[in-house]
């Protein structure tokens, strides 16, 4: 419970600290391209990253199990232009279904 | 230039109150989700009040939810709030924000209101405008949200049999899908996922994502050469 609160804390105090740094500092420190194009890949490498780990993981291991049925189901519905909220919903109700039906 | 100014704002309020409404919509499933993964219900508020980044957020739930690290979970949400940092940086010649106005501004500097300040600063007025606007409604909206996803998974008892794992990475794919501009940016993406997959068995929860910022560097280095 107590190291939620500091992960919790945390975070939110370093998020902010970030954003107001932005405000603060004058811009020509950071101007550099590469620092700005290695900022633009972050988020990207960084979410990628997070949808294997969510998906395919289970604590150290490697598992193929009803979560990749959910993922492919987002995949598809994005595909299609679904709406953020029907995708992950979506994602959910298939893989609750399909473990309801073979486990 | 009162006058059209006036009626652009109402649009772009009108947008603004959209954005914020569309995004609350995932707030819930944020909501939802941090419940279930093991944080309280005053926790998950505060992640939304404090931290206020969906994808820091959803990080933070995730990792912990998968048994990673505390360390590992805050340089996670960390390294992808720093986006956050410089959209601020080039915001600041727009919005000139004095005192306190600093403060209320950089907790609301997000993609979307920067996205809308952007779209908007033709007209600076306007500009200012759709940043405030945006930033509002969707920190309003977000954080209702949360509560509202955050107090039906009080009731939850078994995150799994819903599906709600799945749900997690769903919602990550739903927050990559907009920034796969590009056939480069793809391609970085799927690298880093394999790079991911690679290292699950041989690290500690966790340590996958922040590898992945290698990739990030990497390619962010050979990009400006």
């Amino acid at each position: 419970m107590e190291s939620k609160w500091t992960v919790v804390v945390a975070s939110s105090v370093i998020a902010f600290i970030l954003k107001i740094t932005g405000y603060i500092i004058p811009e020509k420190y950071l101007e550099k391209p590469t620092i700005k194009s290695i900022t633009n890949y972050v988020p990207i490498v960084m979410l990628s990253a997070l949808v294997i780990v969510q998906t395919f993981s289970q604590g150290q291991s490697i598992v193929f199990d009803a979560r990749l049925l959910g993922l492919i189901i987002a995949f598809v519905l994005l595909l299609l232009r679904a709406p953020f909220i029907i995708v992950v919903i979506s994602a959910a109700v298939v893989s609750a279904l399909f473990r309801y039906l073979f486990n | 230039m009162n006058i059209p100014s006036h009626a652009s704002r109402s649009i772009v309020t009108r947008n603004a109150v959209s954005v914020g409404l569309a995004t609350g919509l995932y707030g819930i499933s944020f909501g939802a989700l941090a419940v279930t993964s093991g944080f309280n219900f005053f926790q998950t508020q505060v992640l939304s009040l404090g931290l206020f980044s969906g994808a820091s957020q959803f990080a933070v739930v995730g990792i912990i939810g998968a048994g990673g690290g505390s360390i590992a979970a805050i340089a996670t949400s960390s390294l992808l709030g720093v986006r956050n940092g410089f959209y601020a940086l080039s915001l600041a010649n727009l919005l000139k924000l004095k005192s306190y106005k600093k403060v209320l501004g950089a907790q609301i500097t997000i993609d979307e209101s920067t996205a809308m300040a952007v779209a908007n600063n033709n007209d600076e007025d306007l500009g200012r405008w759709a940043f405030w606007a945006t930033g509002i409604s969707v920190f309003v909206f977000w954080n209702i949200a949360t509560a509202i996803g955050a107090f039906g998974a009080q009731f939850v008892t078994d995150p799994k049999s819903l599906g709600l794992d799945a749900a997690v990475a769903a919602a990550f794919l739903a927050l990559l899908w907009p920034r796969l501009s590009n056939l480069r940016i793809r391609t970085v993406a799927l690298i880093a996922g394999i790079l991911a997959f690679a290292l699950t068995p041989f690290v500690q929860p966790g340590i996958p994502v922040l590898a992945s910022v290698l990739i990030a560097i990497f390619y962010g280095i050979r990009e400006k050469k």
